[in-house]
């Protein structure tokens, strides 16, 4: 296991001196109550009978003859559907787990960070379930362009802090949230949302997210086989990694995770990155980000908030350098246009994270049955649902 | 002896507390920077902190995170606050500390930054986003070419911790003993100022578990709690850090002239209320 931290040269802690204490006592407490079995019952109760888990593995028929008319690169498109947890995405799987775990080492008070605010609900969600007060931290660009999560959050007794600095969005929230904790880190337990920040929270949320793979994976072979690819969206790659883990071990599986290319890979407006970031240091990771040659990170853009993210997480670019994984990207506007075939052709309103995977489907099943000489079997990772983002869609024409 | 090192026994030897001046180099302007640095030491400072602009600077408040942006707009580099300290250093003997986040070093390099820093004239770095366990190679890089990388300590660390900071941040050969900077509060920087009297005695423990000198810094924004951070004349702290009071003078001020006359007129009075008898 990972005792320093690191994935290969990857991950860490670079933070300021007053939050190492603190992210020690979070790992110890990761290493100590999570794996109690009282602390695994209790959780796993609260996912089976509030979050809904598990959640089920659903056929898309429709879906993969629109994608591949001729069926000769998809034998078998399944989704897991991540949409119909409480919630409504793959984030209540971390929040739920990290606020008990929070509420065992005894924190009185729970700070988030938010990009679409799915985590955010999620987060807020989990605080009034446990009775825990709760501020998240979101850019106020992203909380005019996914203003229903606000609303939601407010609803559920959390208190939104608009961000205004930088180019407001997850990663001015995320320096806000990092500020909030570096001042009241005494009482204060930080939720983060992804994949990504210092030690331990990769492998925290990893641990608690990969849940998801676990039952795919299980409902895979109840169906008969594995699949040959995986395919998750990447921003910071919480969904990604969780569906990922339980695969990694399986060498007949492909992975693919599919980051934002915004308006383009050639263009200054993209997330995507794994594909065109350097090895820097972002909230308190080493990971890919993308930053210029004096070491400032740069602003990112996607259409869609949650991908809207200059880092990734560290375990991640690992996966990236040993190859284990491919990371490919969409645009926005293959973004919107997959969300529109997803809903039309399943009668599913996708989130435009999501989007983005099933944007990348149909290369990639191509790839993958040009590599085995016969369509191949494709699983994926429905992170969460678009109600969220149907102003955008709309706006672009997808109500058409 | 390292001139950092010969400026801290100097100050001990004469029973002054040491003023350190930190400056977002950049804010208002790369050449502004290193006239208001020379005012900062014509004035009294004894050690500079040459602050270098980050994007996203998680450990200060909203005055530095200003300056910063200031900065990065007005073109500063990590590259270009080192030739300001080169300009710095061709007219003074100060002591020259590098104050950065860490991404810009590691994306320039560590050994070319400090082989840079070396010939700029700077006696040490500190990174403040690199807790001792990650900062084995910059300290390396550093030492082998004179430099000392600062470690901080914070309210929050406890006795193994302090430990542990003081195993992990032993100078090595070659490099400056310099300073241990130790944090005043948890926060960022230019919040209310906690208890200040505290933080010096809690520096006069550090000073002995260290061994090497100790400066208080954050939330120091008057003569009056300077003097209070730095304690007793024959204990406390062997100084303090000032930044946000600073830069928030230099924000308002409305030309060049004001700026200079703003940096004289605080340095000196941070100078005068350290030098007062007890």
């Amino acid at each position: 296991m990972l005792v320093s931290g690191y994935f290969g040269q990857f991950g860490g802690r670079f933070v300021a001196e007053t939050l190492v204490p603190a992210l020690e006592e979070l790992d110890r407490a990761r290493q100590e109550i999570l794996p109690s079995p009282s602390f695994q019952a209790e959780l796993h109760e609260l996912l089976r009978s509030y979050v809904g888990r598990p959640t089920p593995l659903t056929e898309a028929k429709r879906l993969a003859r629109r994608i591949d008319p001729d069926g000769g690169a998809i034998a078998e498109l399944l989704l897991k559907r991540e949409d119909l947890c409480h919630t409504g995405a793959h984030k209540i799987n971390n929040a739920l787990g990290q606020l008990l775990l929070a509420k065992a080492m005894g924190k009185t008070r729970i700070i988030a960070e938010t990009g679409a605010g799915q985590h955010g609900v999620a987060t807020a969600t989990a605080a009034a379930l446990l009775g825990l007060p709760c501020e998240v931290y979101q850019g106020a660009l992203d909380m005019e362009r996914q203003a229903p999560n606000v609303a939601r959050m407010r609803l559920l007794g959390a208190r939104v802090v608009p961000v205004e600095s930088g180019s407001r969005t997850l990663k001015d929230a995320m320096n806000e949230a990092l500020r909030d904790w570096v001042t009241n880190v005494r009482t204060t337990y930080y939720c983060v949302g992804s994949a990504a920040g210092p030690h331990p929270y990769p492998t925290l949320v990893a641990s608690l997210q990969r849940i998801i793979g676990d039952e795919a994976r299980a409902s895979c072979l109840d169906r008969g086989a594995l699949p040959d690819a995986v395919v998750a969206c990447v921003g910071g790659g919480s969904n990604a990694i969780g569906i990922f883990k339980a695969f990694e071990g399986d060498t007949s599986v492909s992975l693919y995770g599919v980051e934002a290319a915004g308006l383009g890979l050639d263009t200054d407006k993209h997330a995507a990155t794994l594909s065109r970031g350097r090895v820097g240091v972002l909230h308190g990771a080493k990971t890919y980000v993308l930053c210029d040659d004096a070491g400032q990170v740069t602003e990112a853009h996607s259409v869609s908030a949650g991908l809207d993210y200059p880092g990734v997480g560290p375990e991640h670019a690992r996966l990236r350098d040993t190859g284990r994984a491919t990371y490919v990207s969409a645009t926005d506007t293959e973004a919107l246009d997959a969300a529109r075939e997803v809903a039309r052709a399943e009668g599913i309103v996708v989130a435009l994270e999501t989007a983005h995977a099933f944007a990348a489907i149909g290369p990639i099943a191509r790839r993958e049955a040009e590599a085995r000489g016969r369509p191949a079997r494709i699983l994926v990772c429905l992170s969460g649902r678009g109600d969220k983002d149907l102003d955008t869609i709309t706006a672009y024409g997808g109500g058409k | 002896m390292h001139r950092i090192d010969q400026r801290f026994v100097e100050l001990r030897r004469a029973g002054r507390k040491a003023l350190c001046v930190y400056l977002c180099v950049g804010d208002p302007s790369l050449e502004a920077s290193g006239f208001l640095a020379l005012e900062a030491i014509d004035a009294g400072a004894d050690v500079l902190e040459l602050g270098v602009p980050f994007s996203d600077p998680t450990a200060d408040g909203p005055t530095l995170a200003r300056a910063a942006q200031r900065a990065i707009a007005a073109g500063a580099t990590l590259e270009r606050v080192l030739e300001v300290a080169s300009r710095v250093r061709a007219r003074s003997e100060a002591p020259l500390v590098l104050f950065t986040y860490y991404n810009p070093v590691l994306v320039a390099g560590e050994a070319k930054v400090a082989r840079l820093a070396r010939g700029a004239g700077v006696d040490a770095l500190l990174v403040v986003d690199l807790p001792p366990e990650e900062a084995g190679p910059l300290r390396g890089a550093c030492a082998s070419e004179g430099l000392g990388v600062v470690p901080l300590v914070s309210p929050t660390s406890h006795a193994a911790r302090i430990e542990a900071i003081r195993r992990a941040s032993t100078p090595l050969e070659g490099a400056p003993r310099a300073f241990v900077y130790s944090i005043s509060m948890t926060g960022v920087t230019g919040a209310n100022p906690s208890d200040l009297a505290a933080a010096a005695r809690d520096a006069e423990g550090m000073r002995r578990a260290f061994d090497r000198p100790v400066l208080v810094g954050f939330g120091i924004d008057s003569g009056a709690s300077a003097k209070l951070a730095a304690g007793e004349v024959s204990g406390g702290a062997d100084g303090v850090v000032v930044g946000t009071a600073l830069a928030r003078r230099i924000e308002q001020a409305a030309s060049g002239d004001e700026q200079r006359r703003a940096v004289r007129t605080f340095v000196s009075e941070l100078r005068r209320a350290l030098d007062e008898p007890a």
